[in-house]
């Protein structure tokens, strides 16, 4: 059915719609009085009601209605804006998003609560209704159903019957866009008709109006379609016009029409004997076209005009276009390949003599790039939609808790990459959360840590390089560093006597399990899922930072690659294999000789200007077979504030990648985050060095700081 | 010639379906978002007809009614709009700035193509 070919476009639009309108409720909770953002909210439940009920949504159209109401009366100024009013749209809003099929796994609708909303909201208009007196009230009763209340009886509309039909249309019916023979004609496809016109309305030539209608006419109509079937034709008429129906047992049309042949014999009959001669030449057809003439001459004389003014218009239309995800995707996957491709292009050109070859390698590397760039900008997003979503989870998660949090938000402009910004909401909600629950004190304790009741929350977003850095800082009790380091030390995390720094403190934060320890919860709290966190920003190629001053607040850094698709590496060689390391996290590439191995005794340390780093052995780790050479290199990279190396072979450079995924059958391999194709057209692997570190570096660290 | 309709609402999905259900129909389809958009597109060009809903921003379908009947070349036209059955008063109002007739939402699209074919011929 045509239909569900659009429903997912109105699940589109209705997702949209509910955001944007739980963004204008909290601003309507600001301003309450603004009145363009209450004809925003009324519009958009409009819209919602209207809509769903059209694409099989009806449960959300009828749920819609009583909400919309409260707001028609609202727009009138018969109602205010209350706290309660806000509070049930919200709650609506999240019920309607439920209803359209979203978080339907995790939260299957609750009938309950859409009873209680309803009821709610139900109750809002009676307490209205009640205040009014009645009078003021003025119902006014649809126009389609009057004429049917005076018909005949229902039992009676079967069988064939026979009507005569007085219709005697407005004079300006033609200004309300209807043409009374288009509803003859109707009329004449219900059944037999027989039709009388009558012309004794029409003025001299002189005051005649051609735009004007002087018409009316007696239709008989013998039909087995009922009085409904008649009325459906005349449905648009107005009430200046004269419209009466009756049953006529006596009149048949079939059998006038068999001994009557035709129109215009009926009509010497039935009409009047004075216009009967010549009718035809008053017949409203030259009315009409007197009129077309009329709108042909002033179209003629606007042509040139509107020609001028079309192209104009055509490049105003069109600022945006909604495209689906997957067109994007298959854009990125083509330049991506033409990127690899080029870089092959490249690699041969420049062995060529051919300076012809060369020049135009050039200009297409030129190209590539731009292509390149635009079609990566192509799927950046302003970092500002997941941020004012947040808004709606302070306010809840602090009415809930009793605490008095603000949100303030910088940088919204800033963009990201769509899949970035996707993945980067669960972790987002994930540190507010924590920063209103442990973070933010409640307000009377604020008051006497000489604060305001008032806490705030700020989320800022900027862009640095390739990066994005999103902070989010709470001015609530921060951390407690030595009570961190307390627990770290008990759990064996940490040496005793440790003089780890502040940010390896911090950094206990995020091994899991960590947090679950009653006593660091309850006094500074951090840390609650925060490995998750964590997790999730790495799998984005990011990192994550805490700073914590006590009893001032907290602020988490995230440091984000701007986009996913293309990085940074470092191409390194361990035999024959190619590798790359993702060049945002290496700090260094020292050189080691097989003899400094042996100093330490095979162990996998190093010393880099007095401190001592661990390193992993990749050649070890993948089980690289081949002749280890005397000199080695270590990549040493930083990974949330700890050094690890990386021993490989040889490094060869920089290279910039074109991330390509393994797809299923690999997605299980650690310690591999994708491939890339080289300008060669051979393969290498992309390290996840996170991963590779995570296996062994705490233990590994651990055992160093205790061996010094 | 294919009749050209220009249709009205500030919900794409509903645009979608009006402006798909005419054009199978073989009627050739303007959009527009508002009825300051509406205007802007037609013009003076010539439409045979005009399916409009009522609450829009910027110009609402009340208004876009008025501005139209009051355009020589528009005055005759059939206009359409898209009511909820909540909206009597706004119907009347409707009619009364001269629209020739309305479609109750939801509607099906052989709905809108009977009340089409009805005003249009």
């Amino acid at each position: 059915m045509i239909i569900d070919n659009h429903q997912k476009a109105f699940i589109e639009e209705a997702t949209e719609l509910l955001s944007e309108l739980e963004q204008t409720l909290l601003d309507l909770e600001v301003n309450r009085e603004d009145k363009d953002l209450i004809g925003k909210v009324f519009r958009a439940l409009h819209t919602i009601k209207g809509s769903s009920g059209m694409f099989g949504f009806d449960e959300m159209a009828h749920f819609t209605h009583d909400i919309e109401n409260v707001y028609d009366l609202i727009r009138n100024g018969e109602l205010p804006v209350t706290k309660e009013i806000i509070d049930l749209t919200l709650a609506a809003r999240d019920q309607l998003y439920i209803m359209l099929g979203h978080d339907k796994s995790n939260f299957p609708l609750n009938e309950k609560r859409t009873a209680e909303i309803l009821d709610a909201s139900k109750k809002i208009i009676e307490g209205y209704n009640n205040t009014v007196s009645m009078k003021q009230k003025t119902i006014i009763p649809e126009p389609k159903k009057a004429p049917e209340s005076k018909c005949i009886p229902e039992q009676e509309l079967k069988g064939i019957r026979t009507y005569s039909i007085h219709f005697k249309p407005s004079q300006n019916i033609f200004m309300a866009g209807s043409n009374p023979l288009l509803l003859l004609n109707e009329l004449n496809e219900l059944g037999k008709t027989s039709c009388t016109a009558h012309l004794d309305g029409i003025p001299d030539l002189a005051q005649m109006n051609p735009e004007l209608c002087y018409f009316y006419w007696d239709i008989i109509l013998t039909t087995g379609r009922g009085t409904d079937a008649i009325n459906d034709v005349f449905i648009f008429l107005g009430d200046d016009s004269n419209l009466q129906i009756q049953e006529n047992e006596n009149l048949d049309a079939t059998l006038i029409n068999e001994n009557l042949t035709g129109f215009e014999e009926i009509l010497k009959v039935t009409a009047n004997p004075a216009y009967s001669e010549d009718e035809s030449h008053y017949d409203d057809e030259p009315v009409k076209s007197k009129t077309e003439n009329k709108v042909d001459e002033i179209k003629s004389s606007s042509k040139k005009i509107k020609d001028n003014q079309e192209a104009h218009h055509e490049i105003d239309s069109a600022t945006s276009l909604r495209v689906s995800t997957e067109k994007l995707d298959e854009l990125v996957n083509l330049v991506s390949e033409l990127v690899t491709i080029q870089a092959r292009l490249v690699q041969i050109a420049s062995q060529s003599d051919n300076s012809a070859i060369v020049a135009i390698t050039e200009e297409v590397e030129r190209i590539t790039w731009a292509l390149r760039d635009s079609a990566l900008n192509i799927r950046m997003l302003p970092i500002g939609t997941t941020f004012s979503k947040f808004k709606r989870l302070v306010r809840d998660l602090s009415n809930e808790l009793g605490k008095e949090v603000e949100l303030t938000a910088e940088g919204a402009e800033t963009e990201l990459d769509k899949t970035v910004l996707e993945k980067l909401n669960d972790p987002l909600i994930h540190i507010i959360r924590n920063s209103i629950d442990h973070g933010i004190e409640d307000p009377d304790e604020r008051e006497r840590c000489n604060k305001t009741r008032l806490g705030t929350i700020k989320l800022s977003a900027s862009q640095s390089g390739g990066n994005v850095l999103i902070k989010i800082s709470d001015d609530g009790a921060g951390i407690d560093k030595d009570q961190v380091k307390a627990k770290a030390i008990a759990n064996k995390l940490l040496p005793e006597n440790t003089d780890a720094t502040d940010s390896e403190i911090y950094s206990m934060l995020f091994v899991p399990g960590f947090s679950t320890a009653k006593k660091v919860t309850s006094v500074s709290g951090r840390g609650v899922g925060m490995d998750v966190v964590k997790r999730a920003i790495e799998a984005l190629r990011g990192n994550v930072e805490i700073e914590s001053t006590l009893k001032k607040g907290t602020t988490i850094s995230l440091k984000l690659p701007l986009t996913l698709a293309i990085i940074d590496g470092l191409l390194v060689k361990i035999g024959e294999e190619t590798f790359v390391i993702p060049l945002s996290s290496v700090e260094e590439c020292i050189e080691l000789m097989q003899s400094d191995i042996e100093k330490v005794n095979g162990r996998h340390i190093v010393n880099i200007r007095g401190d001592i780093v661990p390193y992993i052995d990749i050649r070890e780790r993948f089980v690289i077979r081949g002749t280890v050479p005397q000199i080695r290199q270590v990549v040493i990279a930083g990974i949330n504030g700890v050094r690890i190396g990386f021993m490989v072979d040889k490094v060869i450079g920089q290279h910039q990648t074109v991330l390509k995924t393994l797809g299923k059958a690999y997605k299980n391999v650690e310690g591999v985050s994708g491939a890339t194709i080289l300008g060669d057209g051979s393969v290498a692997l992309i390290l996840d060095i996170a991963k590779l570190a995570d296996k062994e570096s705490y233990e590994e660290s651990l055992v160093i700081s205790q061996a010094v | 010639m294919n009749k050209t309709i220009l249709t009205v609402d500030d919900s794409s999905s509903i645009r979608q379906v009006v402006g798909f259900t005419l054009q199978e129909a073989g009627y050739t389809v303007v959009e527009a978002c508002d009825g300051l958009e509406a205007l802007k597109k037609i013009n003076g060009s010539p439409l045979h007809m005009v399916v409009t809903d009522l609450n829009m921003p910027n110009l609402d379908g009340i208004g876009l009614i008025k501005k139209l009947r009051l355009d020589p070349i528009h005055k005759f036209i059939p206009i359409i709009m898209l009511t909820t059955e909540s909206q009597n008063e706004k119907k009347m109002e409707g009619k009364a700035a001269g629209a020739t007739g309305w479609i109750v939402k939801p509607f099906k699209p052989e709905q809108l193509l009977a009340v089409v074919k009805k005003v249009l011929g």
